[in-house]
């Protein structure tokens, strides 16, 4: 029977999820909200439909443990270093700030300080699960602001040690009989071996990640079954979070340090590939659990005091959060994500909750209400990022291009348009020549990266007409476009040629039928964007395979000829016919055109067996040895 | 101490000249050679002069090996001299870096000796073919030794080209002994 409840809780988690997730995310909510609306649909106050989400909570709260693991894994110790100031400074300025206001606020309701303290420091965690998931997600997790708020987290996370250890001297009332502990087994003991646990728990995953995962790992693979590995890479997660429960660390956090130190290992894209799943799931149903807990009840019997407390929270949290944001030089915008990305409750309060009422700090009645509001913090968290995002991009847009005029004020000869990796290689090497190039970018963190290297950039659409004016089309005698959306691309042709006239056109064609449709639009010429690469890499092959670095570069050479004649031939074919009979074209004249450049590759290279180490080539490297021998003899 | 010998070969399809193979193995099992190939080194033309001239300038024989081409040399050969042997230098004022060191030319055709005479299919004499090279050499103050040639390379037998070749050592060990 209790085989037919857990296949039925089943059911109903991933009914849910597949029902809610793709409707939140097609409305642009993104999965987080999905989550947790399924949660509180499914939940014990709507359909009532799943036990005590409590014990669902439990198991859920394993997809955090393997979410830090992976993101330690994704950490090498010198990211770390590089970010060691976002994260003592910025974090820990957060930390003290954001519990000062809330303890502050808690006296000033008539809490005893103690209480009040307990909950400033509970209240100033904010949600790794959430804010990561949704910043991967929005495909901000990689820009400065997502770093920033990456680096808060996890101060806030590595916060959870002392306050787990600081919360008992805080007792406020005495307590009945049994001592409910997140603290581990080790409880029992005193203090300091306690910490000498701790110490020897991580000293021991650094030393076995170090020493003895390797061998293992090998060993593992050796039995060549992909789902051993899997197998042994959950085991690996479970037995660190196994390990830091022991000795009274957050799994959660102790995952991580396992992570970290597997870092530079090279299994670590193969432990990445074969959990990431159950990363995503068990972060699906931690999701559903925290929607499932919200204990509408009490929200229906004190909606005011609830939802003034939940804006209360949001508004103190995002304000400090900005403020140390800036105090940290972000620029505006980035603060205002940051700060209402991090406004949210985290899921350590829960634990922390629960903790504090068992070591006699917080009461039930005082910490009951909180946990709603930091549920409900967490489920408008999606919103506020949309919120932040919004006023990111357009703070950012608000700051930024005006600054265009004021940086390229000359009359430049090229314009390059789009200043990624391919675009810095041309205008480099055109600036080398002793050209003046304008160039345009539009993605805001790369400008400030180049401008931090010291390079002119200006921030700005290229596709905009004004902006283009601005960084001096009129008078420049070439466009180059080098950005790496193909439709902006054609977009950009069309209006600089009508515009200027005399404005020759490059371009960057990201694939063969790009290249066509900016062939179509009469650029002055185009350049595949990898063909070039791949080309110099076939003439190193022919190297490797011991042809002479003439051969191969001549080799290099004759293709290129081949595939450019092909690509006019093709062209032409694309413009005339339909797309079925342009699939036939094409396949007949390869055919043809490969005989031709086979021919051509023979009689400069040889056949591709039998040349080298044919009969007749070992006879004469023997008679070659031979006479070696001798003049040296002689 | 031996003098030491650079050779600058060049040859586009060297894989498949019996002559230069041959002639090329015995050169490189000799200690005091350098065999510098310059269609390997360069193969997109861009020669590094800096390189070249520190190359020379190391060496106190200068060896020439490659095919007679058009009663030239392949096409890198020429881009070498023009770009190498720099005015101030090579030659021209105070351009003495070469000076004292040999000049040979070490050459294989694909006709006879006799072919290359007043009466013969080629009409001019090696020596006279060869004047180009001879004057370069004498520009930039080198001493012209007399040229190795290989005649009929191709259609060589084994005995010959094992002949050719003990001539070639040789001829470089000649140079280096003075």
């Amino acid at each position: 029977m209790a085989d037919a409840h857990v296949l039925q809780s089943a059911f109903v988690y991933l009914t849910a999820t597949v029902v809610s997730v793709p409707i939140a995310k097609r409305i642009g909510l993104g999965s987080v909200l999905g989550y947790l609306i399924a949660g509180a649909v499914i939940g014990p106050y709507v359909l009532n439909l799943v036990g005590d989400p409590e014990n669902m909570m439990h198991t859920a709260e394993f997809g955090v443990v393997i979410m830090l693991f992976l993101i330690g894994l994704e950490l090498q110790p010198s990211l770390l270093w590089r970010l060691r100031i976002a994260i003592l400074g910025m974090g820990g300025l957060q930390v003290v700030a954001t519990a000062t206001a809330i303890t502050g606020l808690g006296i000033a309701i008539g809490l005893k300080w103690q209480v009040a303290f307990a909950i400033g420091l509970t209240l100033s965690l904010s949600s790794t699960a959430i804010v990561l998931q949704s910043l991967r997600e929005k495909g901000i997790a990689g820009t400065q602001a997502g770093r920033a708020s990456f680096s808060v987290l996890l101060f806030q996370d590595i916060a959870i040690i002392p306050m787990l250890a600081l919360f008992p001297l805080l007792a406020t009332f005495a307590l009945d009989g049994n001592q409910v502990g997140a603290k581990g087994a080790l409880a029992a003991y005193p203090n300091w071996v306690q910490g000498l646990a701790v110490v020897l728990a991580v000293g021991a995953i650094v030393v076995a990640g170090r020493l003895l995962l390797r061998p293992m790992f090998r060993w593992v693979a050796t039995s060549g079954m992909h789902e051993i590995l899997t197998a042994f890479a959950l085991l690996l997660v479970v037995g660190v979070a196994l390990l830091m429960q022991l000795v009274g660390i957050s799994p959660a956090l102790g995952a991580f340090v396992a992570g970290v130190v597997l870092a530079d290992s090279e299994f670590r894209h193969q432990i990445e590939s074969d959990i990431d799943p159950f990363r995503g799931l068990l972060l699906g149903l931690f999701f559903i659990s925290v929607g499932a807990g919200i204990n509408f009840a009490l929200l229906l019997a004190k909606p005011l005091l609830i939802l003034g407390l939940v804006a209360a929270l949001i508004v103190v949290k995002a304000m400090v959060m900005f403020g140390v944001a800036r105090i940290f030089r972000h620029k505006f915008g980035d603060a205002a994500l940051i700060g209402l990305g991090l406004a949210q409750g985290g899921e350590f309060a829960f634990v922390l909750f629960a903790f504090a009422q068992g070591v006699g700090v917080i009461p039930a009645s005082v910490s009951a209400p909180l946990i709603l509001v930091v549920a409900l913090s967490m489920a408008l968290t999606p919103l506020l990022l949309i919120a932040g995002d919004w006023a990111m991009t357009h703070v950012e847009a608000g700051t930024h291009e005006p600054r265009v005029p004021e940086i390229e004020e000359g009359h430049p000869d090229i314009i390059v348009a789009g200043y990624g990796r391919f675009g810095q290689i041309v205008g480099r090497m055109l600036s080398a020549y002793g050209y003046k190039i304008s160039v345009l970018e539009h993605d805001a963190d790369q400008v400030d990266v180049l401008r931090g290297f010291g390079r002119k950039v200006n921030f700005g659409d290229a596709t905009r007409l004004d902006l283009l004016r601005l960084a001096g089309a009129h008078d420049a005698k070439l466009l180059i476009i080098a950005i790496d959306q193909d439709e902006k691309a054609l977009e950009l042709v069309e209006t600089a040629r009508q515009a200027f006239p005399n404005l020759k056109i490059l371009a960057r064609a990201i694939d063969r039928r790009h290249a066509f449709q900016l062939m179509a639009k009469k650029v002055d010429g185009l350049e595949r964007e990898t063909f070039a690469a791949a080309v110099r890499l076939g003439v190193k092959s022919l190297m490797m395979m011991g042809k002479s670095a003439f051969a191969a570069e001549r080799a290099g050479q004759i293709f290129t000829r081949y595939d450019e004649r092909v690509l006019k031939l093709m062209f032409e074919d694309w413009q005339r016919v339909e797309f079925a009979d342009y699939q036939r074209i094409v396949r007949d004249r390869t055919a043809l055109e490969e005989e031709l450049l086979k021919r051509d590759m023979v009689a400069l290279l040889g056949k591709s067996d039998g040349d080298e180490w044919g009969e007749e080539t070992l006879e004469r490297e023997a008679f070659e040895r031979a006479l070696a021998a001798k003049a040296k003899s002689d | 101490m031996l003098d030491t010998i650079l050779i600058l070969f060049a040859h586009p399809s060297y894989a498949r000249s019996r002559a230069n193979r041959a002639l090329r193995t015995v050169a490189e099992s000799m200690e005091q050679v350098t065999l510098h190939d310059l269609y390997e080194a360069y193969p997109n033309f861009l020669i590094d002069v800096e390189a070249e001239q520190d190359l020379l300038v190391t060496h106190d024989h200068i060896v020439m090996m490659h095919p007679f081409f058009w009663y030239s040399a392949p096409s890198l050969v020429k881009e070498w001299l023009d770009v190498v042997l720099d005015y101030g230098w090579a030659y021209g004022e105070g351009g003495k870096a070469l000076a004292g060191k040999t000049w040979t030319q070490a050459i294989t055709t694909g006709g006879p000796a006799t072919s290359y005479c007043s009466d013969g299919r080629n009409r001019f004499s090696m020596d006279e073919l060869l004047r180009p090279f001879q004057a370069t050499a004498l520009l930039c103050h080198c001493v012209w030794q007399p040229p190795f040639v290989f005649h009929a390379s191709r259609q060589a037998s084994e005995q010959t080209l094992e002949e050719a070749a003990t001539r070639f050592c040789d001829r470089l060990k000649g140079l280096t002994h003075g």
